[in-house]
Protein backbone atom coordinates (compact mmCIF):
# COMPACT_ATOMS: atom_id res chain seq x y z
CA UNK A 1 0.00 0.00 0.00
CA UNK A 2 1.24 3.56 -0.91
CA UNK A 3 2.12 6.12 1.89
CA UNK A 4 -0.45 8.95 1.44
CA UNK A 5 2.45 11.25 3.11
CA UNK A 6 6.51 10.23 3.10
CA UNK A 7 9.09 11.26 5.26
CA UNK A 8 10.36 12.44 2.36
CA UNK A 9 7.52 14.60 0.96
CA UNK A 10 7.11 15.86 4.65
CA UNK A 11 10.93 16.38 5.20
CA UNK A 12 10.58 18.69 2.08
CA UNK A 13 7.43 20.60 2.69
CA UNK A 14 8.94 21.25 6.64
CA UNK A 15 11.76 22.81 4.62
CA UNK A 16 9.22 25.57 3.30
CA UNK A 17 8.00 26.07 6.76
CA UNK A 18 5.34 24.05 5.66
CA UNK A 19 3.54 21.17 8.32
CA UNK A 20 1.80 18.34 6.76
CA UNK A 21 0.11 16.01 8.26
CA UNK A 22 -2.71 13.70 7.36
CA UNK A 23 -6.35 13.93 8.12
CA UNK A 24 -8.71 10.63 8.62
CA UNK A 25 -11.63 10.85 6.58
CA UNK A 26 -13.13 8.09 9.38
CA UNK A 27 -12.42 9.75 12.08
CA UNK A 28 -11.58 13.25 11.30
CA UNK A 29 -8.18 12.89 13.88
CA UNK A 30 -5.25 14.58 12.67
CA UNK A 31 -2.30 12.14 12.70
CA UNK A 32 1.85 13.69 12.40
CA UNK A 33 4.35 13.22 11.91
CA UNK A 34 2.88 11.04 9.18
CA UNK A 35 1.89 7.31 9.48
CA UNK A 36 0.67 4.44 6.91
CA UNK A 37 -3.11 4.51 9.30
CA UNK A 38 -4.72 6.78 11.57
CA UNK A 39 -3.26 7.69 14.94
CA UNK A 40 -6.60 7.18 16.33
CA UNK A 41 -8.87 4.46 14.86
CA UNK A 42 -5.77 2.90 12.29
CA UNK A 43 -7.97 4.10 9.29
CA UNK A 44 -5.56 4.26 6.14
CA UNK A 45 -8.50 6.67 4.33
CA UNK A 46 -6.41 9.13 5.12
CA UNK A 47 -6.01 12.85 3.44
CA UNK A 48 -3.24 15.54 3.58
CA UNK A 49 -3.29 18.60 5.30
CA UNK A 50 -1.40 21.87 5.43
CA UNK A 51 -1.46 22.16 9.27
CA UNK A 52 -0.89 25.87 11.33
CA UNK A 53 2.63 25.13 12.46
CA UNK A 54 0.89 26.83 15.71
CA UNK A 55 0.22 25.30 19.63
CA UNK A 56 1.42 26.06 22.95
CA UNK A 57 4.84 24.61 24.74
CA UNK A 58 3.94 21.11 26.92
CA UNK A 59 7.15 20.81 27.96
CA UNK A 60 10.89 21.69 27.58
CA UNK A 61 14.49 21.06 28.42
CA UNK A 62 17.75 22.75 28.03
CA UNK A 63 20.41 20.51 26.64
CA UNK A 64 23.87 20.98 28.01
CA UNK A 65 25.36 17.40 27.62
CA UNK A 66 25.12 16.54 23.64
CA UNK A 67 25.40 13.78 20.78
CA UNK A 68 28.75 13.10 19.54
CA UNK A 69 28.30 15.83 15.97
CA UNK A 70 25.86 17.98 18.01
CA UNK A 71 28.48 20.08 19.72
CA UNK A 72 28.23 23.32 18.49
CA UNK A 73 24.61 23.34 18.84
CA UNK A 74 24.84 23.13 22.84
CA UNK A 75 23.17 24.49 24.79
CA UNK A 76 19.58 23.78 23.14
CA UNK A 77 16.23 23.85 24.33
CA UNK A 78 14.19 20.87 22.80
CA UNK A 79 10.05 21.54 23.17
CA UNK A 80 7.33 19.25 22.72
CA UNK A 81 3.80 21.83 21.28
CA UNK A 82 0.75 20.48 21.25
CA UNK A 83 -0.41 21.83 17.76
CA UNK A 84 -3.47 23.54 17.27
CA UNK A 85 -4.96 20.31 15.55
CA UNK A 86 -4.16 18.29 18.47
CA UNK A 87 -1.24 16.17 17.93
CA UNK A 88 2.32 16.43 19.97
CA UNK A 89 5.87 17.20 17.84
CA UNK A 90 9.21 18.13 19.01
CA UNK A 91 11.36 20.61 17.71
CA UNK A 92 13.61 23.51 19.23
CA UNK A 93 12.74 26.64 20.77
CA UNK A 94 14.66 30.24 19.97
CA UNK A 95 15.02 33.14 21.09
CA UNK A 96 15.72 32.61 24.69
CA UNK A 97 18.26 31.98 26.83
CA UNK A 98 18.69 27.96 27.68
CA UNK A 99 20.75 28.84 30.44
CA UNK A 100 17.31 30.56 31.73
CA UNK A 101 14.08 29.06 30.68
CA UNK A 102 11.82 28.17 33.39
CA UNK A 103 8.76 26.08 33.71
CA UNK A 104 6.60 29.67 32.95
CA UNK A 105 6.81 28.99 29.26
CA UNK A 106 4.60 25.93 29.65
CA UNK A 107 1.50 26.69 27.91
CA UNK A 108 2.93 29.76 26.17
CA UNK A 109 2.10 30.09 22.62
CA UNK A 110 4.65 29.05 19.75
CA UNK A 111 4.29 29.70 16.06
CA UNK A 112 6.77 27.62 13.75
CA UNK A 113 9.74 27.87 11.47
CA UNK A 114 12.16 25.38 10.59
CA UNK A 115 15.94 24.33 10.97
CA UNK A 116 17.49 21.53 9.33
CA UNK A 117 19.66 18.99 10.96
CA UNK A 118 22.39 17.92 7.98
CA UNK A 119 22.59 14.44 9.03
CA UNK A 120 26.06 12.93 10.44
CA UNK A 121 27.69 9.32 9.52
CA UNK A 122 24.65 7.14 11.26
CA UNK A 123 21.68 9.01 9.45
CA UNK A 124 19.54 8.26 6.13
CA UNK A 125 20.44 12.18 4.70
CA UNK A 126 18.80 15.48 6.02
CA UNK A 127 16.23 16.36 8.22
CA UNK A 128 14.22 19.28 9.22
CA UNK A 129 12.68 19.79 12.21
CA UNK A 130 10.36 22.81 13.80
CA UNK A 131 11.97 25.45 14.85
CA UNK A 132 9.59 27.44 17.36
CA UNK A 133 9.58 30.61 18.98
CA UNK A 134 7.42 32.73 21.40
CA UNK A 135 4.06 34.18 20.18
CA UNK A 136 4.04 37.25 22.21
CA UNK B 1 2.35 -24.00 29.85
CA UNK B 2 4.38 -25.53 31.97
CA UNK B 3 5.82 -23.84 34.90
CA UNK B 4 9.53 -22.57 34.40
CA UNK B 5 12.10 -22.23 37.08
CA UNK B 6 15.04 -19.57 37.28
CA UNK B 7 18.07 -22.31 38.47
CA UNK B 8 21.05 -20.48 38.28
CA UNK B 9 22.12 -17.12 38.11
CA UNK B 10 25.20 -14.79 36.98
CA UNK B 11 26.75 -11.40 36.63
CA UNK B 12 29.79 -9.90 35.92
CA UNK B 13 30.93 -6.69 38.31
CA UNK B 14 29.42 -3.94 35.93
CA UNK B 15 32.20 -0.75 35.61
CA UNK B 16 33.13 1.75 33.92
CA UNK B 17 35.23 1.25 30.68
CA UNK B 18 37.32 -1.78 31.04
CA UNK B 19 38.90 -4.10 28.56
CA UNK B 20 36.78 -6.98 27.91
CA UNK B 21 34.29 -7.28 24.64
CA UNK B 22 30.40 -8.34 25.33
CA UNK B 23 30.73 -11.75 24.37
CA UNK B 24 33.74 -11.89 27.42
CA UNK B 25 31.64 -10.35 29.98
CA UNK B 26 28.80 -12.61 29.16
CA UNK B 27 30.33 -15.71 28.92
CA UNK B 28 31.86 -14.98 32.24
CA UNK B 29 28.33 -14.48 33.55
CA UNK B 30 27.14 -17.44 31.36
CA UNK B 31 29.67 -19.43 33.23
CA UNK B 32 28.94 -18.64 36.47
CA UNK B 33 24.93 -19.38 35.79
CA UNK B 34 25.72 -23.10 34.38
CA UNK B 35 27.82 -23.59 37.30
CA UNK B 36 25.64 -22.54 39.60
CA UNK B 37 22.98 -24.75 37.87
CA UNK B 38 24.92 -27.64 38.00
CA UNK B 39 24.43 -27.93 34.61
CA UNK B 40 27.08 -28.08 31.54
CA UNK B 41 27.48 -26.22 28.50
CA UNK B 42 26.42 -29.13 26.16
CA UNK B 43 22.81 -28.84 28.82
CA UNK B 44 22.14 -25.60 27.16
CA UNK B 45 19.45 -25.74 24.33
CA UNK B 46 19.34 -22.17 23.08
CA UNK B 47 20.65 -18.90 23.67
CA UNK B 48 18.71 -15.77 23.85
CA UNK B 49 21.26 -13.03 24.05
CA UNK B 50 20.44 -9.34 24.60
CA UNK B 51 22.81 -6.88 23.30
CA UNK B 52 21.82 -3.12 22.32
CA UNK B 53 25.01 -1.34 20.71
CA UNK B 54 28.41 -3.87 20.17
CA UNK B 55 28.00 -2.65 16.62
CA UNK B 56 29.15 0.70 17.14
CA UNK B 57 31.27 0.06 20.77
CA UNK B 58 33.27 -3.05 18.84
CA UNK B 59 32.35 -3.00 15.66
CA UNK B 60 31.16 -6.24 16.58
CA UNK B 61 27.28 -7.68 14.99
CA UNK B 62 26.00 -10.74 15.35
CA UNK B 63 27.96 -12.15 18.22
CA UNK B 64 25.20 -14.02 19.71
CA UNK B 65 26.42 -17.69 18.20
CA UNK B 66 30.04 -16.57 19.11
CA UNK B 67 28.89 -16.30 22.43
CA UNK B 68 27.57 -19.56 22.46
CA UNK B 69 30.28 -20.80 21.01
CA UNK B 70 32.67 -19.29 23.33
CA UNK B 71 30.91 -20.70 26.33
CA UNK B 72 31.19 -24.50 24.91
CA UNK B 73 27.64 -24.66 23.87
CA UNK B 74 28.49 -25.38 20.33
CA UNK B 75 25.99 -25.15 17.71
CA UNK B 76 22.81 -24.23 19.30
CA UNK B 77 20.35 -21.86 17.79
CA UNK B 78 21.03 -18.44 18.92
CA UNK B 79 19.22 -15.17 18.71
CA UNK B 80 19.73 -11.64 19.52
CA UNK B 81 17.74 -9.34 21.18
CA UNK B 82 17.81 -5.22 20.50
CA UNK B 83 15.53 -3.96 22.38
CA UNK B 84 17.65 -0.98 23.67
CA UNK B 85 17.87 -0.96 27.74
CA UNK B 86 15.43 -3.84 28.07
CA UNK B 87 17.28 -5.76 25.96
CA UNK B 88 17.77 -9.23 28.53
CA UNK B 89 14.51 -8.39 29.48
CA UNK B 90 13.10 -8.86 26.28
CA UNK B 91 15.03 -12.14 25.99
CA UNK B 92 14.38 -13.51 29.21
CA UNK B 93 10.62 -13.45 27.90
CA UNK B 94 11.14 -15.34 25.07
CA UNK B 95 13.32 -17.61 26.78
CA UNK B 96 10.72 -18.58 29.18
CA UNK B 97 8.09 -19.07 26.46
CA UNK B 98 9.85 -21.33 25.03
CA UNK B 99 10.43 -23.89 28.04
CA UNK B 100 7.16 -22.90 28.89
CA UNK B 101 5.83 -24.07 25.63
CA UNK B 102 7.68 -27.35 25.88
CA UNK B 103 9.99 -27.25 22.88
CA UNK B 104 13.49 -26.69 25.50
CA UNK B 105 13.89 -28.13 28.70
CA UNK B 106 16.66 -25.91 29.63
CA UNK B 107 17.67 -22.78 27.60
CA UNK B 108 20.28 -19.59 28.79
CA UNK B 109 19.33 -16.04 28.71
CA UNK B 110 21.48 -13.39 29.52
CA UNK B 111 23.24 -10.47 28.13
CA UNK B 112 26.20 -8.02 27.75
CA UNK B 113 27.20 -4.31 26.73
CA UNK B 114 30.14 -2.40 26.48
CA UNK B 115 28.81 1.31 26.46
CA UNK B 116 31.07 2.45 29.00
CA UNK B 117 33.47 1.57 25.85
CA UNK B 118 31.96 4.48 23.56
CA UNK B 119 32.86 7.20 25.57
CA UNK B 120 30.22 9.72 26.49
CA UNK B 121 30.01 11.83 23.16
CA UNK B 122 29.38 8.56 20.96
CA UNK B 123 27.32 6.68 23.60
CA UNK B 124 24.92 9.58 24.14
CA UNK B 125 24.80 9.25 20.04
CA UNK B 126 23.73 5.70 20.39
CA UNK B 127 21.26 5.97 22.69
CA UNK B 128 19.63 8.79 21.11
CA UNK B 129 18.90 6.09 18.55
CA UNK B 130 16.35 4.25 20.43
CA UNK B 131 14.23 7.53 19.77
CA UNK B 132 12.32 8.45 16.56
CA UNK B 133 15.80 9.22 14.09
CA UNK B 134 13.24 11.24 11.93
CA UNK B 135 11.19 12.99 14.25
CA UNK B 136 12.90 13.64 17.02
CA UNK B 137 16.08 12.69 17.14
CA UNK B 138 16.45 16.04 14.26
CA UNK B 139 15.83 18.66 17.27
CA UNK B 140 18.75 16.84 19.02
CA UNK B 141 16.67 14.69 22.04
CA UNK B 142 18.95 12.24 24.14
CA UNK B 143 18.07 10.02 26.51
CA UNK B 144 18.59 12.30 29.69
CA UNK B 145 16.69 14.80 27.40
CA UNK B 146 13.70 12.34 26.85
CA UNK B 147 13.28 12.11 30.92
CA UNK B 148 13.71 16.00 31.86
CA UNK B 149 10.98 16.52 29.17
CA UNK B 150 9.37 14.42 31.78
CA UNK B 151 10.04 15.46 34.62
CA UNK B 152 8.68 18.97 33.76
CA UNK B 153 5.47 17.29 32.36
CA UNK B 154 5.24 15.23 35.91
CA UNK B 155 5.80 18.69 38.17
CA UNK B 156 2.98 20.49 36.10
CA UNK B 157 0.90 17.46 35.78
CA UNK B 158 0.67 16.40 39.46
CA UNK B 159 1.47 20.07 40.61
CA UNK B 160 4.51 18.96 42.49
CA UNK B 161 6.53 22.28 42.53
CA UNK B 162 9.95 21.71 41.27
CA UNK B 163 12.27 22.74 43.69
CA UNK B 164 10.91 19.82 45.79
CA UNK B 165 10.44 17.23 42.95
CA UNK B 166 14.10 17.56 42.59
CA UNK B 167 14.50 17.20 46.09
CA UNK B 168 12.31 13.69 46.29
CA UNK B 169 14.29 12.93 42.59
CA UNK B 170 17.89 13.34 44.55
CA UNK B 171 16.94 11.33 47.90
CA UNK B 172 15.75 8.61 44.73
CA UNK B 173 19.55 8.88 44.46
CA UNK B 174 20.97 8.79 47.50
CA UNK B 175 18.77 5.59 48.69
CA UNK B 176 20.21 3.86 45.29
CA UNK B 177 23.94 4.69 46.43
CA UNK B 178 22.98 3.60 49.85
CA UNK B 179 22.70 -0.18 48.65
CA UNK B 180 25.20 0.32 45.66
CA UNK B 181 27.56 0.65 48.58
CA UNK B 182 27.01 -2.48 49.54
CA UNK B 183 26.68 -4.48 46.51
CA UNK B 184 30.11 -5.69 45.33
CA UNK B 185 29.49 -6.00 42.19
CA UNK B 186 27.89 -2.42 41.52
CA UNK B 187 29.85 0.24 39.69
CA UNK B 188 29.52 3.11 42.38
CA UNK B 189 30.08 2.05 45.76
CA UNK B 190 29.98 5.01 47.45
CA UNK B 191 27.35 7.15 49.48
CA UNK B 192 26.23 10.61 48.45
CA UNK B 193 24.15 13.27 49.81
CA UNK B 194 21.12 15.16 48.41
CA UNK B 195 23.57 18.31 47.95
CA UNK B 196 25.65 15.93 46.28
CA UNK B 197 23.12 15.63 44.05
CA UNK B 198 21.67 19.29 43.75
CA UNK B 199 25.33 20.45 43.45
CA UNK B 200 26.19 18.15 40.13
CA UNK B 201 26.36 19.41 37.05
CA UNK B 202 23.45 19.86 34.40
CA UNK B 203 23.36 17.46 32.17
CA UNK B 204 19.43 18.31 30.36
CA UNK B 205 17.27 20.46 32.74
CA UNK B 206 16.14 19.53 35.39
CA UNK B 207 18.52 16.63 35.22
CA UNK B 208 22.22 16.75 36.82
CA UNK B 209 24.98 13.99 36.79
CA UNK B 210 23.61 12.47 40.00
CA UNK B 211 19.93 12.23 38.12
CA UNK B 212 21.11 9.95 35.71
CA UNK B 213 22.68 6.50 35.19
CA UNK B 214 26.36 5.87 34.26
CA UNK B 215 27.48 4.38 31.04
CA UNK B 216 28.41 1.04 31.90
CA UNK B 217 30.46 -2.49 30.86
CA UNK B 218 28.96 -5.61 32.17
CA UNK B 219 27.08 -9.07 31.50
CA UNK B 220 24.46 -10.93 33.38
CA UNK B 221 23.08 -14.66 32.56
CA UNK B 222 20.71 -16.81 33.75
CA UNK B 223 19.65 -20.37 33.28
CA UNK B 224 15.86 -21.73 32.33
CA UNK B 225 14.69 -25.02 33.34
CA UNK B 226 11.05 -27.07 33.04
CA UNK B 227 10.05 -27.73 36.81
CA UNK B 228 10.67 -31.31 35.98
CA UNK B 229 14.61 -30.91 34.94
CA UNK B 230 15.03 -28.38 37.70
CA UNK B 231 13.44 -30.42 40.59
CA UNK B 232 16.00 -33.02 39.65
CA UNK B 233 18.71 -29.40 40.10
CA UNK B 234 17.77 -27.65 42.78
CA UNK B 235 15.82 -27.88 46.24
CA UNK B 236 15.35 -23.77 46.06
CA UNK B 237 13.35 -23.23 42.76
CA UNK B 238 13.12 -19.73 42.11
CA UNK B 239 9.62 -19.59 39.60
CA UNK B 240 8.73 -17.52 36.75
CA UNK B 241 5.47 -16.54 37.93
CA UNK B 242 4.19 -13.87 35.36
CA UNK B 243 6.15 -11.61 32.29
CA UNK B 244 4.86 -9.05 30.35
CA UNK B 245 5.74 -7.57 27.18
CA UNK B 246 4.44 -4.39 25.69
CA UNK B 247 5.16 -1.51 23.15
CA UNK B 248 4.77 2.28 22.05
CA UNK B 249 5.35 4.45 19.33
CA UNK B 250 7.48 7.53 19.51
CA UNK B 251 7.46 9.68 22.53
CA UNK B 252 4.86 12.16 20.95
CA UNK B 253 2.56 9.35 20.05
CA UNK B 254 2.40 8.58 23.72
CA UNK B 255 0.73 12.12 24.42
CA UNK B 256 -2.53 10.69 26.23
CA UNK B 257 -0.46 8.95 28.62
CA UNK B 258 2.50 11.21 29.35
CA UNK B 259 4.18 11.52 31.73
CA UNK B 260 3.06 7.54 32.11
CA UNK B 261 4.41 5.08 30.09
CA UNK B 262 1.32 3.15 28.79
CA UNK B 263 3.84 0.03 27.96
CA UNK B 264 4.14 -0.28 31.41
CA UNK B 265 0.53 -0.48 32.12
CA UNK B 266 0.03 -3.09 29.91
CA UNK B 267 2.85 -4.97 30.74
CA UNK B 268 2.49 -4.82 34.28
CA UNK B 269 -1.35 -5.98 33.92
CA UNK B 270 -0.01 -9.25 32.11
CA UNK B 271 2.67 -10.06 34.12
CA UNK B 272 0.50 -9.64 37.41
CA UNK B 273 -2.78 -11.48 35.71
CA UNK B 274 -0.38 -14.24 35.00
CA UNK B 275 0.80 -14.64 38.34
CA UNK B 276 -2.41 -13.90 39.76
CA UNK B 277 -1.04 -11.37 41.86
CA UNK B 278 -1.34 -7.62 42.33
CA UNK B 279 0.82 -4.89 43.25
CA UNK B 280 0.44 -5.45 47.29
CA UNK B 281 1.82 -8.93 46.84
CA UNK B 282 5.16 -7.85 46.04
CA UNK B 283 8.20 -8.54 48.56
CA UNK B 284 10.86 -6.62 46.76
CA UNK B 285 11.39 -4.74 42.99
CA UNK B 286 13.94 -4.10 40.98
CA UNK B 287 12.86 -1.32 38.20
CA UNK B 288 14.01 1.26 35.70
CA UNK B 289 15.68 3.72 37.52
CA UNK B 290 18.12 5.29 34.64
CA UNK B 291 17.00 8.64 35.26
CA UNK B 292 15.26 9.73 39.10
CA UNK B 293 12.69 11.03 37.87
CA UNK B 294 12.17 7.62 35.52
CA UNK B 295 12.08 5.67 39.36
CA UNK B 296 8.69 7.66 40.55
CA UNK B 297 6.98 7.22 37.04
CA UNK B 298 7.73 2.96 37.20
CA UNK B 299 6.62 3.47 41.32
CA UNK B 300 3.33 4.59 39.33
CA UNK B 301 2.68 2.68 36.60
CA UNK B 302 3.61 -0.54 38.24
CA UNK B 303 1.06 0.42 40.52
CA UNK B 304 2.54 0.81 43.91
CA UNK B 305 1.68 4.38 44.40
CA UNK B 306 -1.04 6.79 43.29
CA UNK B 307 0.30 8.72 40.25
CA UNK B 308 1.90 11.57 41.76
CA UNK B 309 2.53 10.30 45.11
CA UNK B 310 5.87 8.26 44.25
CA UNK B 311 7.84 10.99 45.73
CA UNK B 312 6.16 11.21 49.11
CA UNK B 313 6.70 7.55 49.51
CA UNK B 314 10.49 8.10 49.15
CA UNK B 315 10.69 11.10 51.04
CA UNK B 316 9.12 8.55 53.89
CA UNK B 317 11.58 5.93 53.55
CA UNK B 318 8.94 3.45 51.98
CA UNK B 319 11.37 2.20 49.38
CA UNK B 320 13.97 1.24 51.60
CA UNK B 321 14.56 -1.96 53.80
CA UNK B 322 12.08 -2.00 56.55
CA UNK B 323 9.57 -0.02 54.56
CA UNK B 324 6.40 -0.86 52.52
CA UNK B 325 8.16 -1.71 48.94
CA UNK B 326 12.48 -2.04 49.24
CA UNK B 327 13.27 -1.16 45.45
CA UNK B 328 16.43 -1.31 43.71
CA UNK B 329 18.79 -2.89 46.34
CA UNK B 330 21.14 -3.93 44.07
CA UNK B 331 21.91 -0.11 43.58
CA UNK B 332 19.49 0.40 40.91
CA UNK B 333 20.82 1.41 37.35
CA UNK B 334 21.83 4.48 39.15
CA UNK B 335 24.81 2.63 40.94
CA UNK B 336 25.16 -0.61 40.37
CA UNK B 337 25.23 0.25 36.81
CA UNK B 338 23.97 0.39 33.60
CA UNK B 339 25.43 -1.92 30.70
CA UNK B 340 22.09 -1.93 28.54
CA UNK B 341 22.07 -4.96 26.87
CA UNK B 342 22.99 -7.12 30.77
CA UNK B 343 20.34 -4.95 32.75
CA UNK B 344 17.10 -6.68 32.52
CA UNK B 345 19.11 -10.33 33.60
CA UNK B 346 20.95 -8.87 36.19
CA UNK B 347 17.38 -7.25 37.83
CA UNK B 348 16.71 -10.84 37.26
CA UNK B 349 19.73 -11.92 39.09
CA UNK B 350 19.06 -9.59 42.17
CA UNK B 351 15.75 -10.81 42.52
CA UNK B 352 16.42 -14.41 42.77
CA UNK B 353 19.21 -13.78 44.95
CA UNK B 354 16.96 -11.69 47.26
CA UNK B 355 14.25 -14.81 47.38
CA UNK B 356 16.92 -17.24 48.05
CA UNK B 357 18.05 -14.84 51.13
CA UNK B 358 21.67 -14.56 49.74
CA UNK B 359 21.81 -10.64 49.75
CA UNK B 360 23.70 -9.91 53.18
CA UNK B 361 23.24 -6.57 54.76
CA UNK B 362 20.58 -5.69 51.84
CA UNK B 363 18.75 -8.64 52.09
CA UNK B 364 14.86 -8.36 52.50
CA UNK B 365 13.52 -10.38 55.30
CA UNK B 366 11.26 -13.20 54.10
CA UNK B 367 11.19 -12.00 50.69
CA UNK B 368 8.84 -14.62 48.91
CA UNK B 369 7.48 -12.99 45.70
CA UNK B 370 9.78 -10.38 43.66
CA UNK B 371 9.08 -8.18 40.53
CA UNK B 372 11.50 -6.68 37.93
CA UNK B 373 10.91 -3.97 35.82
CA UNK B 374 13.27 -2.69 32.10
CA UNK B 375 12.03 0.41 29.99
CA UNK B 376 13.59 0.07 26.19
CA UNK B 377 13.90 3.67 25.22
CA UNK B 378 11.18 6.11 26.15
CA UNK B 379 8.61 3.02 26.47
CA UNK B 380 8.76 1.47 22.75
CA UNK B 381 9.68 -1.61 24.95
CA UNK B 382 8.47 -2.70 28.22
CA UNK B 383 8.87 -6.17 30.12
CA UNK B 384 8.27 -7.17 33.49
CA UNK B 385 8.89 -10.27 35.17
CA UNK B 386 7.16 -11.68 38.51
CA UNK B 387 9.72 -14.50 40.34
CA UNK B 388 8.67 -16.67 43.20
CA UNK B 389 10.30 -18.55 45.49
CA UNK B 390 9.50 -22.06 45.22
CA UNK B 391 10.23 -23.59 49.07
Amino acid sequence: MEHKLSFKQYNEALKQNKLLGLKCKQCSAVTVPPRIACSQCASTDLEVVELSGKGKIQTFTSVFVPPEGRESECPYVIVIAELDEGPWIMGNLTGIDPNKVTMDIMGEKVKMAHAVFPGDKYSAGDEARPLFSLES
Amino acid sequence: MRKVVVLGVGMTKFSGKQDKTAVELFAEAATDAINESNLKPKDIQALFMGNALSDFAEGQAHMQGFAADYIGAKGIPANRYENACASSSAAFRDAFMWVASGFYDIVLAGGAETAAKMGTPLATRTFAMASDSRYEYPAGITFPGVFALLAHLYSKKYNVPLERLKKQMAQVTVNSHYYGARNPKAQFQKEITVDDVLNSFMVCQPLQLYDCCPFSDGGSAVVLASEDKAKKLTNKPVFVAGVGQASAGNLLSQKEYLPRLRSRELAAEQSYKMAGLGPKDIDVVELHDCFSIATLIALEGLGFFENGRAGEAVEKGDTKIGGKLPINLSGGLKAKGHPIGATGTAQVYEIVRQLRGECGERQVEGARVGMTDTLGGDGGTLCNVILKKGW
